[in-house]
């Protein structure tokens, strides 16, 4: 399994989202993608799925070029691709369960999908998913009236009824509490090791990506500033992700330099500017 | 304070005080149109307005007394109209199925976000206007003419007027709704009809529902008023009663009695109906 980047572009107007990224990744791994608010990495993670289209340059999943995909064939890689959202994304006044089977649409027959006849082996398939990810309980309930840690892991639960070889996961914690974002960043990491899934997380919290991945990817202005693994990840490296300038202090990258540890005091002196 | 805050004040003041003068030419204009409106309608009147005013309820009460007069008559003149009651209620409940998945389709080719070829939007809206600015009573003459007098022609007229008004507020309903749902089904490889489908119609049912049921109460009085110009219903058994006049006074009020008690249960039903829609299907937890 291996995700390549060659010299990938996304322009909005005038204005360069992704500049020029080239990486390749390789088997299942957890990847976190780090950086300040508009650096690009959600239109990175969008391009892979293919919500967003790129301006130029390819990528490349086992040698296919998934940019050059259409129709039917980029609805199948949709389908093998999945991916997790900030905000959930689940249709709120459906329930749980069918919030789920909806990760076998791009595999379904529409004419069936419409009118909610799943088979028997599906349903028991989504419930299976539910109570691996400890939510079996809440399978008839509208998604809309769990919590936002219940509902991102029905978002993961979803995303595991398409039996993906990639799970991409878009600030998959930036909503929720502490409490709850442990919970839903164990369970990304424990379907990645325990099923061999590559899984590649937009995180915006440093001390999220110290622990859970095992390789960090750092953009700045569209551009990839850093690639390696976490524990290479310094203050000092963190500081030219973030760009510790004048505008340091902004809200967006505090909760990253808190996470910082031992430089804590570094980073509060930063925050003072 | 400051220079600066100065300014700032007297540049705030100096906008209240604009402000408060376009509102009150505003209003010197409306009133002004409004008395010149009304010296215009009065002047084109058979009768002035003044003059008439007096005897506004002249005629309902000379209908109410032949009506009391007959009071026995009216269980039976109450059943004689329940057949064509039957006919309006069907003309509107037809008229209302029909125009609501007609606007269904439309609103959804209409809407930005959701339409699958964006360029013909435009064309998709004037449509609707077209059959929303065409008064049913219109439509209705026309089709008459073509068809003959009936109940098909009222309701293909209420129809097409349904599909240019619900197609409008369903097209409202759903812009607002969100795209992050459609998005996430867009994700794992959804084609168009499962995103809408699965998407967008659980987001905007209830209040689809809701104001069809609301265009179900209008199509009623719609369809009785259509049976005036021949369109069958109750509409023409009033129309025949009052154009005889004396002697069948009685019929008149058992037809109105029937209209407004039929109006205030559909409405009292549909109220619930939409209510219990909007909020989820709990009516009788004290909610407001």
């Amino acid at each position: 399994m291996r995700l390549e980047f060659r010299q990938v572009s996304k322009v909005f107007g005038a204005k360069a989202a992704v500049d020029n990224v080239s990486l390749s990744l390789e088997g299942a791994g957890f990847t976190g993608v780090i950086g300040r608010s508009g650096a690009g990495k959600s239109t990175l993670l969008r391009m892979i799925n293919r919500l967003g289209d790129a301006s130029s340059g390819q990528i490349l999943f086992d040698e296919t070029d998934i940019l050059a995909l259409s129709g039917k064939a980029k609805r199948d890689w949709q389908a093998r691709c999945a991916m997790v959202f900030q905000q959930f994304n689940l249709v709120p006044r459906m329930d749980v369960a069918s919030n789920v089977l909806h990760g076998l649409l791009g595999r379904r027959s529409t004419l069936s999908t419409l009118f909610n006849l799943w088979t028997e082996a599906d349903i028991r398939r989504a419930l299976e998913i539910l109570d691996r990810l400890g939510i079996a309980e809440q399978a008839g309930k509208r998604a809309e009236a769990l919590s936002g840690g219940q509902q991102q892991r029905v978002a993961i639960a979803r995303a595991l009824m398409q039996d993906p070889r990639i799970i991409l996961a878009d600030e998959p914690i930036a909503s929720l509490d502490p409490m709850n974002a442990q919970v839903v960043m164990d369970t990304l990491k424990r379907i990645q090791t325990e099923d061999g899934r590559m899984v590649i997380a937009n995180l915006h919290t440093l001390d999220t990506a110290r622990r859970y991945c095992d390789r960090v990817i750092g953009m700045r202005d569209g551009r990839v500033v850093f690639d390696g693994r976490p524990e290479q990840l310094t203050t000092g490296v963190a500081r030219e992700i973030y760009g510790a300038d004048a505008s340091f202090s902004e809200s967006a990258t505090s909760t990253a330099i808190e996470g910082l540890g031992p430089d804590t005091k570094y980073a509060a002196a930063l925050m003072g500017d | 304070m400051s220079a600066t805050d100065i300014q700032m004040t007297e540049n705030y003041l100096a906008q209240t005080r604009r402000k408060r003068l376009y509102g009150g030419l505003i209003l010197v204009i409306f009133v002004a149109l409004m008395a010149s409106g009304f010296t215009v309608a009065d002047d084109r009147n058979a009768g002035g307005f003044f003059e008439g005013f007096h005897r506004i309820l002249d005629f309902p009460k000379e209908i109410l007394a032949e009506a009391l007069t007959k009071w026995r008559n009216l269980p039976a003149r109450l059943w004689a109209a329940v057949p064509a009651l039957i006919e309006t209620l069907n003309v509107a409940a037809v008229s209302t199925v029909v125009g609501g998945i007609g606007a269904m389709v439309l609103a959804v080719l209409s809407t930005r976000g959701l339409a699958p070829w964006p360029r013909l939007i435009p064309v998709f809206r004037r449509m609707m206007d077209v059959m929303r600015a065409l008064p049913e009573i219109v439509t209705a003459l026309v089709l008459i003419y073509l068809l003959g007098g009936g109940p098909v022609a009222g309701m293909l007229a209420i129809t097409l007027h349904s599909f240019g008004a619900l197609g409008k507020l369903f097209s409202e309903v759903a812009e607002n709704s969100d795209l992050k749902p459609v998005e996430g089904l867009q994700s794992v490889g959804a084609g168009w009809f499962q995103r809408i489908w699965l998407g967008v119609i659980p987001q905007v049912a209830p209040n689809w529902s809701s104001y069809a049921l609301l265009r179900f109460e209008i199509n009623i009085r719609a369809s009785a008023i259509l049976g005036f110009v021949g369109a069958g219903g109750i509409g023409y058994d009033l129309k025949t009663a009052l154009q005889w006049g004396t002697g069948r006074y009685d019929s008149v009020v058992a037809i109105f009695a029937l209209l407004f008690a039929t109006i205030v249960v559909v409405d009292t039903i549909s109220d619930r109906a939409r209510a219990r829609l909007v909020r989820g299907g709990k009516l009788d937890e004290g909610r407001i």
